[in-house]
């Protein structure tokens, strides 16, 4: 049996060069085929990624907890009802990669210019250094420091809108549980930057503890949130959150359930990728098929020699098989290595800020980094040797039943 | 039938099966390329379209640098008599709006949210939003202290039609403002951060309110359709005051996120179609090739007999495009077709619903066939094909009677 295969894939080889330039050109094809197809995956799964990693840090961590009515209602009616002291010594238990606790609403902040509604956030900075959106070695002034630090950082783009900056005041407004408007004077004390313009528009940072005492919750928080060490899978995080605070009326969430958006287009994306693989290879098996029937049907008389001498149709088969993986496995060798080093070649991010308010749209930033995985390239060459294997079985087929005397007679 | 036509096509059929399975890689492209085009157009026609329905509307008159930075005192001064002069102009209509943000408190919850001031009476020539309106009803005196607000703020709000709201935030000179406004109605555009922060105030009331005199942020006008949106710029320009205090803006610089957003899809589409045409072009050549080695004897014999290697090349062109039309007619045939299905059911997959949602689509796409749609993707597979032939066909130039008749 081993036998017969080395003396196949001996014979394989050799009729590949019989014609070189239609070798060559079938070669060309598969390459460029299978570049396209593990380049534009890596640049789209690329993007993806980004989006991914601005969503979840917007939101942030890979699961939350909150009352139940709060994402429908998010007031500062809807607390936990868990003081925070001790939702944070059982959130230290889960063994989380990170975790923190917050206030989270809607708020109102005023400069003696301007007013803007946005979303304030009462943070544990020492806990959230790790995990937030904002950069922290961009800020202007500097990030909040502790729990009760009395300063509010803001975004840029909202510094901007306001007309203040670092040193200057402005008036923080909201609701305290029993509707009455809570509002303060607070010195901005950082401004700080995000990847995107939303981010710097939309948030405003800070203590938890004065967050705390401005809307008059001592001890109380809105959500607490927990990471993971992968956000495409985050349900163990989301099951150990879940068994720590669904006993007092709470609900978990993992971000798929949060942000459906970034689910779907992350669920959706490896339909794209197989779907994009197999147009591609539908494209190349036209010309497979071709390349191989011309190759069996040059060669009826031999093959008909052959079988005159007493080789056994299933050797002809697996010849031509042979051919056919061999064409394959080259062209998807020189195609795989072109498209790692295509995107080695643009590892740093390709540049597309022409575009980029149509990249935030998405929720995407402006520099395409592309990201290649390896479960990506396993399924565009297992695709194309799986469906290429099948489609070279009928030419291989045909050729194996050739009647020898009428092969050997056949004029060409 | 000219000769050189009757030979190419029948040259086509001497090996049935390898010019059936080249054209087969062409018609395949083509339906894809056609299908895929067709449903861009469509999806972003409808991208545009519902994009500036709800509010931006085609163009803007604004103050200078209110487009960067919507700040309360970058003001249009006498806006309603400036948007009664643009609804003049052939084709356009036209309404003046102020817009601003403020403490809306209910009995038992207070939010921030944006507050637009619109004119009742023509709101709906620019706007989807009047027609929105699910409970209650849209605004209707000019300076009536009433008030819309979005469906999902309004449960936030733990308020509903006939019930009083305060409004808190500041005038045009800083100043405190408040009023008191009742529900008139509730819209609901199925866009979140529409139904979950904005509300519209009559523009007099609007004015009264937040000190604002005649003045408003913008003129919202929309053009006939938005091939008119250019020449409906320069007519509203052609209304303002030559001083540079007002500005217009056309939608694609009031959004440029639609365009590019556009652009950035139509870049990932055109990289996924030109290496299906390369693809194919790859198999034309295989083919082409293939048939003129394979002819090679029979090539030498007519040029012995005086054939001029020019006329064979051609012959060889003919075929390519023979099979070309074959493959742009079957196509746009059969991708018309598979496409005008869909135009008619809607197309969807899983999870297009949530997706088409961030861009204000509806989760059924209707793909539009059009002539561009139908015959662009086809037509660059055939040049494609006439191209990859090019070098079997020049190869015949080189060819030597007496050393092709012996060839093997």
């Amino acid at each position: 049996m081993s036998r017969l295969f080395s003396v196949s894939a001996a014979l394989a080889w050799r009729n590949l060069w019989r014609n070189h330039r239609r070798t060559l050109i079938m070669l060309s094809a598969i390459s460029v085929g299978s570049w396209a197809m593990i380049f534009l995956t890596a640049l789209t799964q690329g993007m993806v990624t980004d989006m991914m990693r601005q969503g979840l840090a917007v939101l942030p961590g890979h699961a939350q907890a909150h009352h139940p009515a709060f994402r429908d209602d998010p007031n500062i009616v809807n607390l936990l009802p868990i003081p925070d002291g001790e939702l944070e010594s059982r959130l230290a238990r889960g063994d989380f990669a990170a975790w923190s606790t917050r206030i989270n609403v809607p708020a109102f902040i005023a400069s003696e210019r301007e007013t803007r509604g946005v979303t304030l956030l009462g943070i544990d900075p020492e806990r959230e250094r790790d995990f937030t959106f904002v950069d922290l070695d961009t800020v202007d002034g500097r990030f909040l420091e502790t729990a009760d630090d009395s300063g509010v950082v803001i975004g840029r783009k909202l510094a901007e809108t306001l007309e203040t900056r670092v040193g200057k005041r402005i008036v923080v407004m909201s609701q305290s549980p029993d509707n009455e408007v809570a509002d303060r004077g607070f010195r901005v004390v950082g401004v700080f930057r995000a990847e995107l313009p939303s981010q710097e528009e939309n948030y405003v940072f800070v203590g938890k503890a004065t967050a705390q005492k401005l809307l008059g919750v001592p001890d109380r928080v809105t959500e607490a949130v927990v990471f993971g060490t992968d956000f495409r899978n985050p349900e163990p995080v989301l099951d150990r959150l879940d068994s720590l605070v669904s006993a007092d009326g709470v609900t978990a969430q993992s971000w798929k359930d949060l942000d459906v958006y970034l689910s779907t287009t992350l669920a959706s994306m490896d339909g794209f990728v197989l779907i994009w693989v197999i147009v591609i290879f539908l494209a190349l098996s036209f010309g497979l098929v071709n390349t191989l029937l011309m190759a069996v049907f040059e060669r009826i008389r031999e093959i008909g020699v052959m079988l005159a001498l007493g080789v056994k149709p299933a050797a002809i088969l697996l010849q031509i098989v042979l051919e056919s993986m061999l064409l394959l496995g080259i062209g998807l060798v020189l195609g795989n290595l072109l498209a790692f080093a295509s995107v080695q070649l643009i590892s740093d991010g390709i540049d597309i800020s022409m575009v980029a308010d149509g990249m935030e749209m998405m929720g995407a930033t402006s520099r395409l980094v592309p990201d290649l995985r390896m479960q990506d390239v396993v399924l565009a060459n297992g695709v194309v040797l799986v469906l290429g294997f099948f489609a070279s079985l009928s030419p291989a087929w045909r050729a194996s039943r050739y009647e020898p005397v009428e092969a050997i007679t056949t004029v060409q | 039938m000219p000769i050189e036509l009757r030979l190419a096509w029948r040259n086509l059929w001497r090996q049935p099966k390898r010019t059936l399975l080249t054209t087969g890689a062409m018609v395949f492209s083509n339906v894809l390329l056609v299908f895929m085009i067709s449903l861009q157009v469509g999806m972003y026609g409808l991208m545009v379209e519902n994009g500036l329905k709800v509010f931006t509307g085609h163009l803007q008159v604004q103050a200078p640098g209110y487009i960067d930075d919507a700040k309360m005192r970058l003001i249009v001064p006498d806006a309603v008599a400036l948007a009664d002069r643009l609804r003049e102009l052939d084709g356009l209509s036209a309404v003046a709006r102020g817009s601003t943000f403020a403490l809306a408190s209910s009995e038992d919850r207070t939010y921030g949210m944006a507050v637009m001031g619109v004119e009742p009476d023509y709101e709906a020539d620019v706007s989807s939003l009047p027609g929105l309106i699910g409970a209650g009803r849209y605004l209707e005196a000019i300076d009536a202290a009433e008030i819309v607000i979005g469906e999902r703020l309004a449960r936030n709000l733990k308020v509903g039609v006939g019930d009083e709201l305060t409004l808190l935030g500041s005038g045009l000179d800083g100043s405190f403002a408040a009023t008191v406004v009742t529900i008139a109605g509730l819209f609901e555009t199925g866009i979140p951060d529409i139904d979950r922060g904005i509300g519209a105030l009559p523009i007099g009331h609007f004015q009264e309110v937040f000190y604002m005199g005649d003045a408003a942020h913008m003129v919202v006008a929309v053009a006939a359709s938005l091939d008119a949106v250019p020449a409906a710029v320069a007519a509203v320009e052609s209304q303002l005051p030559a001083d540079g205090e007002l500005v217009v803006h056309d939608w694609d610089a009031l959004v440029p996120e639609l365009r590019q957003s556009i652009n950035a899809d139509l870049g990932g589409a055109l990289f996924m179609y030109g290496v299906l045409v390369v693809l194919v072009a790859f198999s034309v050549l295989n083919t082409q090739l293939m048939s003129v080695l394979e002819r090679t004897r029979e090539f030498g014999i007519v040029m012995a007999l005086g054939l001029k290697p020019g006329r064979l090349g051609r012959l060889v062109l003919l075929e390519a495009a023979l099979m070309g039309l074959i493959g742009v007619l079957a196509g746009a045939l059969l991708g018309g077709l598979l496409t005008q299905y869909f135009a008619v059911n809607g197309f969807t997959y899983p999870g297009l619903e949530e997706m088409a949602a961030q861009f204000n689509l509806p989760g059924r796409l209707h793909p539009e066939v059009t002539l561009l749609s139908l015959f662009a993707g086809p037509l660059v597979v055939f040049a494609f094909t006439l191209l990859a032939t090019a070098y079997p066909a020049f190869r015949l130039r080189r060819l030597k009677p007496v050393e092709a008749m012996r060839a093997a």
